[in-house]
């Protein structure tokens, strides 16, 4: 059914009686033309768009826990498209055309909210730093302003620009940037793909894969063997672990990144603000809570929890930026298993197996780019060919040299 | 998280710096198919769930890379020994004539 | 404000017992009205001491609120705390511990707490059901930012943090023992008592500023005597105990991993503010052996319609506020319960001097004794009846309904008690999953943290024979474990109380909004709604209804809300489960877990060893990482920087200058395989070097990209010394320590980092070998003969000390670099300034570097991008093609072999008035300003005051073979578009002959 006014109100005036479920609990059919492991928003994005754009509908998702129970569900809800390089500013632009006409594409409000991301920098090679990105995104089109300490001033008196260690000298603001509600961008999507004929499987987790010869033909699962002409695997976080399953050994490895919440708050801070002089970053949500995190723990790990010091950092960080913060507390804090890729950007590619695809690499950059991951995937899974935006996100690219190191840090995942 | 450092004792893990598997072994640079096998180095892992063997470096301590066995699902720490103490036999020397001098 | 005198008693305050002291009073305010309570009260006991019923509004429909528990775990009673800079929004008044002068306000309301207008969201609550802002202002799009989504985040949030920076300070220590003790009620006490006696070393951390938990909201006996005076001699014993740490209001808040515990005391919340030296709060990192969770159980409420009602609080509350505060949560209350232990909660309540209508309980079969009890006390006992509705503003009276027969009674109270849970939240930090028990009707720790084991009541031991023997037992196990001694200790006699239970969750017949999640505001029929829409998992649930996402993180409401879902599914409690605790367990500061880490102390400064003669100098300076350096010397009557650097640069080139060094990284290497192994982590060749002289290196990282670059001295056969840049030091000497370590061990190489050992100062200018020479001691020669261009001489200067002098130069003049010993370093300036002071000698900062390195081309920190590869630096050609080096296989390969790729140019405008600028991006003249069209970017800037305008270096696409072509330098995010004209990144002295001079 569709959400409109209407519908609320007659729900109101019913009591709730008329709403049905948001998506059926089908049970696995025995082959379809697609099965995109992995009920995150990138999974569910990719199967809405293969339904939706590429008439693809014979689809299932497969997903181990609930949908969105993994780094969709965990992350600080930031939508931006401030990238440096070619090879990844026009598929996070994309995904930012995406998110401004998603709400109407799916009647699902994920509160899409467009109130700025600010970087902030310290020193003049900083400055240039963030003067080379942001021109970067200008010739692509994309809207980027490089303010000065006063520009950052004036939209952010409450800053530390008195008593800081590292003095803040300017910001480079995309005001197109903002956050998106992530578990509603989850149902959005789902209820969206549902409607259009793809099975989303819950609680059924891939172990292993059908194969012919070295094509992939499928999925076993726990409730069962899947055929499928295309198998897509969506799985940040857990990409080594099922790709290993089809045999594969993939330039990524799993690290914990933590994030974090505060107690409601009065309205404090309006956009998104990265610290540039430590590891942190701040936006609040419609809820009140501060949302923020920093840096990732830095060592392998599958364990969705990490430790003391990176909390202590960020917190350092957030009070290097807002000493106001001091009496703020803190709600809450978790983990999420970040695929890390080895140059930080992600994959979109063919395997070497045929009939398998990948989607990974996110590292902790995925849920900005769900609707274009979504859309990427499905176009490669429905043509096999990269979407035009997506050219550059090669498996191959560590062989070949073509790396997309935004960072420059080199293949050591957790200084990415 | 505390590492066992065999210099120092039990210290919090923030005192190291990480690097990563201490599987890959640097390949020999002379030898045939150099380029994949240093791909294959630099790049691939296996990246489990479970046991795994990892470059720690007290950088605030010891200064000593260790190799420490740890479980990637529930983060306990079996052990850590010294890199120079379990390195392994003597890696191949690099080509060319210069450094034989 | 003045105490009152201290024999009025508040109207609420019973005339005896309690744990507080009667013979003080402390004033305080709420909402500007004055009132008064005493020590050991909490704000929420003095409150209800002073029949203050409302306290709050809810965060959806602001509806009215009070005070419901006397813990942590208080959904209702939020207050902003204090004023000004030291507000603290969203305090709990039930762990707020009294003062004299305490300030609290209401929150979220407007304009005040009895007239809130946001309370018209409740009229609309039939619209307003779970996740209805998902399905609604979709429409127009444009007006979600401008309209729909500022009103809403207006209306949300509850209180206001204060505007201004933190004034207290706060600290951060670590603390290790065998055993830590968590909670200090029953179990935990005798945990902590068994351990200690046996030698451990052990903590004993308590939330609240009473120790004793339970033992002091009830009036059951130990030994024969009350319980809380058993809590006092147990303490007093551990306290006199050198191997124990008793830590009153101190939250052990997560687990984290090898038994690191984080843990917040409150050191001065208690007072108005910090006395001198103290901080506000203390964070600990507490490593213990062994760990024991005694933090008790919290007590659950029944749903039903009204139940938020002020006045309607949990029963073992109104025990407690009866027991240890001596205060009579209401004149006349009803108890509505489907468990033994709220009977006798209502017992002692009666004894303590509450009146008591009546007892209800869900269940038809109750034990004969507590009946007999009640009826001994006079308290009517309605079995199988249920609450269906409430009435008033303050609780006025219920609706109950027995047998399908209705009846009111009138209280101005209603305890109620829906059975206990384990406070096992600590168990799920590393994941584990509580596990349903139903003859407790509880969840219980499933697996939990290595090291840890819950005990008592947070193990689902829920009375008080139970709990004493599990921590005796719990603490024994823990120091079995680590390998000492226990001596049997007899339990302490107490009883085990009748404990039944019959689980119940929700009067589904009731009338009114039925709150699950009361801070939030879920009802039981949000939880219906979910359920229809298909949001059954647990976590569905909770995200899509809010249930427990609140400040109290559902410490009342998770099992209920899951329980009615599992009614609705069929599905059963231990098949639906539970969401999972994440750390902290209470809300903990921000502050805290900063420490002293905040301001100019946000991170420590390093200063270089002339730091003191610049400041002399009158130099400003600049952050580079955690170094400050001089920037520049501003001269009186110099305008702007510009002004000054150019004097800077021209006095270099003219005549002599001189800049403090140090902070570039040294590394001294020293053994017989020294050289070869520079060969392999050097691009170049360093084994052939010969003693006495410095080369130029760059390094690779393995992937084939450039880490670093830098000057390496060989002082002697087996003694090498390598500068890095400052960025790179750390990196640097570890990516070396692992070479060493792990790739190579069989080369015999010692290495040290000598950064800190030697101050470095460059001298350079065409008169910098007179300088130089008047510093040496006699019989130093440091002409060109003796001291060549890259030429190294280890000697003595200024009468003994002892020096290094490298010939080398990053400024393209004449220039040396003389180390000494760190401490001499200012000795050295003054000296230096001293020798040149006949030639004008000119301190210079590192602007005046920067444009000096940039007119001779030479690389730094922006064109180290580690996206660049030595080719690209034009520096591919150092490359020995003889001998293998880290990063070569992979530097072959053609995305980083490609000619195409930008390499390094210099660059200058077209317009010779015109500015260049650091991150413009390079694009060819005549075409569109795309992605597509972009050839690379300006790495660096300055004004070369000997060329008379900007200079700059960059990397663009085939630069090197485009020579005199004009390009185009686009920085729309500054307004700059200019033309500029592609040269060698050289723009002074090509051949270096000033340098060789």
């Amino acid at each position: 059914m569709r959400y409109s006014v209407l519908s609320l109100l007659l729900n109101g005036l019913t009591g709730q009686r008329g709403w049905r479920p948001a998506w059926r609990e089908p049970n696995p059919k025995p082959a379809y033309d697609v099965i995109i492991v992995g009920g995150g928003g990138h999974g569910l994005a990719t199967a809405y768009y293969l339904a939706r754009q590429h008439g693809i509908r014979n689809v299932a998702v497969i997903e181990k826990g609930y949908i969105g129970s993994g780094n969709a569900g965990r992350n600080t809800t930031i939508i931006r498209s401030n990238y440096l390089l070619p090879g990844n500013e026009p598929f996070y632009e994309w995904s930012m055309k995406l998110w401004e006409g998603l709400e109407q594409e799916l009647n699902y409000n994920a509160m899409v909210s467009q109130r700025g991301v600010l970087n902030l920098y310290h020193s003049d090679a900083q400055r240039d730093a963030y003067a080379r990105r942001g021109n970067a995104m200008r010739l692509h089109g994309v809207d980027s302003e490089l303010l000065d300490a006063e520009g950052v001033r004036a939209m952010y008196p409450f800053l530390d620009f008195a008593n800081a260690r590292f003095p803040i000298r300017g910001g480079l603001l995309q005001r197109r940037g903002g956050t998106a509600r992530h578990d509603a961008v989850v149902w959005g999507y789902a209820r969206a793909a549902d409607a259009l004929g793809v099975d989303i499987l819950q609680n059924c987790e891939v172990t292993g894969f059908l194969s012919e010869g070295d094509a992939i033909t499928g999925v076993e699962t726990t409730r069962g063997p899947v055929r499928a002409k295309k198998v897509g695997l969506a799985v940040a976080g857990s990409t080594s672990r099922v790709a290993g399953k089809a045999g594969l050994r993939l330039p990524i490895e799993s690290h914990v990144l933590q994030a974090f919440v505060s107690e409601g708050l009065k309205p404090l801070i309006d956009g998104v603000v990265t610290f540039g002089a430590g590891h942190f970053y701040i936006s609040q949500s419609d809820k009140g809570g501060l949302v923020f995190g920093g840096d990732i723990d830095g060592y392998n790990s599958y364990a969705q929890r990490g430790n003391l010091p990176v909390i202590e950092d960020v917190c350092e960080g957030g009070m290097a930026l807002m000493p106001r913060l001091g009496r703020v507390r803190l709600l809450r804090h978790w983990g999420g298993i970040m695929d890390m890729s080895m140059d930080g950007s992600p994959i979109i590619d063919r395997t070497p197996r045929p009939g398998l695809y990948l989607n990974a690499g996110w590292c902790y950059g995925g849920f900005k780019a769900t609707p274009a991951s979504g859309w990427c995937f499905a176009h490669l899974l429905a043509r096999d060919e990269a979407h035009e935006t997506a050219r550059a996100m090669r498996l191959d690219r560590f062989r070949t040299g073509h790396l997309i190191d935004e960072k420059g840090v080199g293949a050591q995942p957790n200084l990415h | 998280m505390r590492i066992p450092c065999p210099f120092c004792g039990s210290r919090d893990a923030h005192e190291f710096s990480y690097l990563g598997d201490a599987t890959p072994r640097r390949p020999d640079p002379a030898a045939p198919g150099a380029e994949a096998a240093f791909f294959d180095y630099v790049y691939l892992r296996d990246n489990p769930a479970g046991a795994f063997e990892e470059w720690w470096y007290h950088a605030a301590g010891c200064r000593q890379w260790l190799k420490v066995a740890r479980d990637t699902r529930t983060h306990a720490i079996t052990g850590a020994v010294l890199a120079r103490d379990v390195a392994a036999p003597a890696a191949p020397t690099p080509a060319g004539g210069e450094t034989a001098r | 404000m003045s105490p009152l005198p201290a024999n009025r008693r508040a109207a609420n305050r019973l005339a005896a017992g309690g744990r507080i002291d009667r013979s003080r009073t402390l004033a305080f305010s709420f909402d500007g009205r004055r009132l008064d309570g005493h020590p050991g009260d909490t704000l929420a006991s003095a409150l209800l001491a002073n029949g203050v019923k409302l306290v709050g509004r809810s965060f959806k429909y602001h509806r009215p609120r009070g005070i419901v528990s006397a813990g942590p775990e208080e959904p209702n009673a939020l207050v902003e705390l204090r004023g000004g800079a030291r507000r603290e929004p969203n305090s709990r008044a039930t762990v707020t511990e009294l003062f004299d002068g305490l300030e609290a306000t209401s929150q979220n309301r407007w304009p005040s707490l009895a007239l809130d207008l946001l309370s018209v969201n409740g009229l609309l609550a039939p619209f307003l059901g779970a996740g209805f802002y998902y399905k609604t202002f979709m429409w127009p799009a444009a007006l979600w930012e401008k309209l729909y989504e500022p009103a809403i985040r207006r209306a949300a949030g509850l209180g206001r943090a204060a505007e201004a920076a933190d004034p207290d300070s706060y600290e951060k220590v670590n603390a290790f023992c065998d055993l830590l003790v968590i909670g200090s009620g029953p179990a935990g006490l005798m945990a902590a008592r068994t351990a200690a006696r046996a030698g451990a070393r052990v903590i004993l951390a308590e939330e609240d500023f009473l120790p004793g938990g339970r033992l002091n909201a009830e009036a059951l006996e130990v030994d024969g005597a009350p319980g809380h005076l058993f809590a006092a001699r147990t303490l007093a014993e551990l306290a006199g105990l050198p191997n124990v740490r008793l830590m009153t209001r101190t939250t052990v808040f997560g687990v984290y991993d090898g038994g690191t515990y984080g843990a917040v005391e409150k050191v001065s919340d208690h007072l108005p503010e910090p006395g001198p030296f103290q901080p506000r709060q203390r964070l600990w990192r507490i490593v213990a052996r062994r760990a024991i969770l005694a933090a008790g159980a919290t007590e659950r409420p029944i749903v039903f319609g009204g139940n938020d009602r002020p006045g309607v609080m949990a029963a073992g509350a109104v025990q407690a506020y009866a027991n240890r505060f001596g205060v009579a949560a209401a004149r006349q209350v009803a108890v509505f319960a489907n468990n033994d232990g709220a009977w006798r909660a209502t017992f002692e309540a009666r004894t303590a001097g509450l009146g008591v209508a009546a007892i209800i309980d869900v269940r038809s079969e109750v034990p004969p004794a507590l009946l007999a009890r009640a009826q001994a006390l006079g308290i009517r006992a309605i079995p199988g009846g249920v609450v269906t509705a409430t009435r008033g503003r303050t609780l006025a009276g219920i609706e109950i309904t027995v047998g399908g027969r209705r009846e009111q009674i009138a209280v101005d109270g209603l305890a109620v008690s829906g059975g206990w849970s384990p406070n096992l939240h600590l168990t799920c930090h590393h994941g584990g999953r509580p596990v349903w028990d139903p003859r407790l009707a509880a969840f219980v720790p499933g697996s939990t943290p290595p090291g840890l084991e819950a005990a008592g009541a947070a193990a689902g031991r829920l009375t008080l024979g139970a709990a004493l023997r599990d921590g005796l037992e719990a603490g024994a196990r823990a120091v079995a474990d680590i390998g000492l001694i226990v001596h049997p200790i007899e339990p302490p006699k107490a009883e085990d109380e009748p404990a039944g239970i019959a689980a119940f969750w929700h009067v589904a017949a009731s009338r009114g909004p039925a709150f699950v999640d009361q801070q939030n505001d879920v009802t039981a029929k949000d939880i219906a709604l979910a359920h229809k829409e298909g949001f059954r998992s647990v976590e569905h649930l909770k995200r899509y209804t809010t249930l427990g996402m609140a400040t109290d993180q559902g410490k009342t409401s998770n099992v209920t809300g899951l329980a009615i879902m599992a009614e609705l599914t069929g599905a059963g409690i231990e098949a639906t489960g539970t969401t999972i605790f994440r750390p902290p367990y209470t809300p903990v500061a921000l502050g805290v877990f900063a420490g002293h880490h905040r301001g100019r102390e946000f991170r420590p400064v390093r200063l270089t060893p002339t730091h003191g003669w610049a400041e002399r100098q009158g130099a400003v300076f600049i952050e580079t990482g955690p170094w400050l350096r001089a920037q520049y010397f501003p001269r009186p009557g110099e305008t702007d920087w510009l002004e000054t650097v150019n004097r800077e640069v021209k006095a270099v080139r003219a005549s002599v200058g001189m800049i403090d060094v140090s902070t570039f990284g040294k590394i001294d290497l020293q053994g017989p395989d020294a050289g070869a192994f520079l060969d392999r982590v050097y691009i170049n060749t360093f084994s052939t070097l010969p003693v006495g002289k410095a080369r130029y290196g760059v390094m690779l990282r393995e992937d084939g990209l450039v880490m670093d670059d830098g000057t390496t001295a060989r002082l002697g056969e087996s003694h090498y010394v390598m500068t890095t840049t400052t960025a790179n030091a750390a990196k640097v000497f570890q990516h070396l320590e692992f070479c060493l370590q792990v790739l190579w061990p069989e080369l015999d190489v010692q290495m040290a980092s000598v950064s800190e050992q030697w101050a470095q100062i460059a001298l350079a200018g065409p008169k910098a070998r007179e300088v130089l020479a008047r510093i040496v001691d006699a019989g130093t020669d440091v002409s060109d003969a003796a001291l060549p261009f890259m030429g190294v001489l280890g000697t003595t200067v200024l009468g003994g000390v002892p020096a290094r002098l490298f010939r080398v130069s990053f400024s393209g003049e004449l220039g040396y670099e003389i180390a000494v010993p760190a401490r001499q370093g200012e000795r050295l300036a003054e000296a230096l300034m001293a020798a040149g002071a006949p030639f004008g000698i000119t301190p210079y900062g590192i602007e005046a570097l920067g444009v000096m390195r940039i007119e001779k081309g030479h690389v730094s920190g922006n064109e180290l991008s580690g996206q660049t590869t030595a080719a690209d630096l034009g520096l591919g050609r150092m490359a020995s093609t003889r001998k293998d080096h880290i990063g070569r296989v992979m530097a072959a390969r053609p995305g980083l072999a490609d000619p195409a790729r930008p390499s390094l140019v210099g660059l200058k405008p077209v317009d010779g008035a015109a500015r260049l600028r650091a991150g413009a991006h390079l694009l060819p003249p005549g075409v569109p300003a795309t992605t597509a069209n972009d050839e690379g970017y300006i790495t660096s800037v300055a004004y070369s005051p000997h060329l008379g305008h900007w200079i700059g270096l960059g990397l663009l696409a085939r630069g090197p073979q485009r020579l005199g072509e004009r390009v185009r330098a686009y920085d729309p995010v500054r307004g700059g578009d200019l033309e500029v004209e592609v040269c060698a990144p050289c723009f002074l002295d090509p051949k270096g002959e000033r340098l060789r001079g």
